[in-house]
């Protein structure tokens, strides 16, 4: 068999296996509504506003509602120093209030106009 | 058509006899690049997976949510509040929340300790009970004797009756909640009754008027914080995008060494490379048929990368739960929770991933290929 014949059939099972991940995410989408919303119906009953991605910090664990100076507040002049800290960003609405105080400018469509934190 | 069809495979077949030549050097390219591509691809299909189910399910938030800032800290918010909230027009279901954290100090995880609102009619608790997420009811081997205890702030051992156990898919959602009555809450935290809410949540009876209402909040009570359901949406639309701290981490590190992998390739040939040129040169192809061998090595190189890269990373995210990212997720935290997310392929993210990965190695391997092919095949060889 020629060397190009071998990685055609090789090239063909990657692709192969790329279209089984596509058919795989759609029928799997399909089995998962069940459960998607069911999930939605528990945020809306208890009121949940995040994901629990991050428990080692309150202001990771519900990223939405903390705001700027919340990782800096155990003591004055302290650091943030909790890992996933620096996987997540805080929400675009408070860096957009904060960003005259770092002489930037809030980003287009970001931000809350109409809040307090924002004038 | 056919003639030139020959003749490709002729030349690609030729390109793969050449690779083979240099076998452990072009392996050890082939699995590097695949590496970064599945790195980048894992990254890739886990925040959009995660975006996903997160604004999914975030859809159902509460649309108002009004915190009381005391020195620039979030502080209990008083219960006339409330009244005062209910008398904006425009506003329905105003109702205090109370929640908050614990720090568990016989696990040394962070529990979210909550009291199930008036409307979560399945989670309602009594006194003495409690609904717990599915991590804590692992980490504290509640299943065997059915109670939880918790040693509260002040001190006080409480012995809860596990009522339920949230679901495993809610894990995402719900892995550190603890669901208390408000009389157990109060006391769990020492919380007199007349202190007030942790927040207040609301609903706006005409979803058009929310930026009026909340304007009006802030005029009627100007110390406070006010988060509505789309700026949670938005924070979630963000998470693990391109400009996150996480991806542009992995992003820049891998197209760091990427760069320095592709500068190496393009910054010169070997002479084996040059001398090989020059010879094919000598006996007669013209510029355009090394080119054209050229490409053929770096598409097939870049498409076996893409192609394994790819479909490894979607097994890892979605097949194997991204047990290789979850470490980095965990950061400190003790409690994680076990969730599969419902796969997603996102096209346009793919032809992305394309695009700066395989343009960027295909120009590095053709530039220095055309600069040879073009000199003199004395020159090349000599």
């Amino acid at each position: 068999m020629r060397r190009i014949t071998i990685a055609l059939i090789l090239l063909g099972i990657g692709f192969a296996a790329l279209l089984a991940a596509f058919v795989h995410a759609g029928l799997a989408q399909a089995g998962r509504r069940q459960v998607m919303a069911e999930n939605r119906a528990l945020v809306a009953a208890l009121g949940l506003t995040d994901p629990a991605l991050f428990t080692e910090a309150r202001y990771t664990r519900h990223l939405t509602q903390a705001d700027l100076f919340t990782p800096f507040q155990d003591s004055p002049a302290s650091f943030e120093h909790f890992p996933s800290g620096a996987l997540v960003l805080p929400p675009p609405q408070i860096r957009s209030s904060h960003a005259r105080l770092i002489g930037g400018h809030p980003p287009a469509g970001t931000g809350n106009p109409v809040s307090p934190r924002s004038e | 058509m056919r003639q030139w069809l020959a003749r490709q495979l002729h030349l690609a077949d030729f390109t793969l006899g050449a690779l083979m030549r240099r076998k452990g050097r072009n392996l050890m390219l082939l699995a590097v690049y695949t590496l970064v591509i599945f790195i980048l691809a894992s990254v890739l299909f886990f925040g959009s997976a995660l975006r996903r189910e997160a604004t999914a399910a975030l859809t159902g938030a509460p649309e108002v949510m009004v915190q009381n800032l005391v020195m620039g800290r979030h502080a209990l918010s008083p219960h006339e509040w409330v009244e005062k909230l209910k008398g904006i027009r425009g506003t329905r279901h105003v109702q205090g929340r109370l929640w908050g954290y614990f720090y568990d100090q016989a696990t040394g995880a962070n529990y979210t300790v909550m009291v199930p609102p008036k409307q979560a009619r399945d989670l309602q608790v009594a006194e003495g009970e409690t609904i717990i997420g599915r991590s804590i009811a692992e980490m504290r081997d509640v299943t065997r004797t059915g109670y939880l205890f918790l040693l509260s702030p002040a001190g006080r051992l409480f012995k809860l009756k596990v009522k339920k156990v949230l679901p495993a898919e809610s894990e995402l959602l719900a892995a550190d909640l603890v669901l208390l009555s408000e009389a157990d809450f109060r006391r769990f935290f020492s919380l007199p009754a007349d202190a007030g809410y942790t927040d207040v949540v609301l609903s706006v009876r005409n979803p058009n008027e929310i930026d009026t209402v909340v304007n009006k909040i802030t005029r009627a009570l100007p110390q406070a914080r006010v988060i509505t359901r789309a700026d949670i949406l938005r924070t979630y639309e963000n998470v693990f995008s391109w400009r996150e701290g996480i991806v542009l981490a992995m992003l820049a590190a891998a197209l760091v060494a990427f760069a320095i992998f592709a500068f190496d390739k393009a910054s010169g040939l070997s002479a084996e490379e040059r001398r090989e040129i020059g010879i094919l040169k000598a006996i007669g192809w013209e510029t355009s048929d090394i080119i054209a061998m050229k490409l053929w090595e770096g598409g097939l190189v870049s498409l076996f990368a893409f192609v394994f890269g790819v479909a490894a990373a979607y097994a890892h995210v979605f097949l194997f739960d991204a047990g290789l990212l979850a470490p980095v997720l965990k950061g400190w935290s003790v409690l994680y929770p076990q969730f599969s997310l419902t796969p997603t392929v996102d096209r346009l993210q793919l032809i992305t991933l394309a695009f700066v990965t395989i343009a960027p190695f295909m120009a590095a391997t053709l530039v220095p290929v055309w600069k040879a092919a073009i000199t003199d095949p004395d020159v090349v060889m000599r």
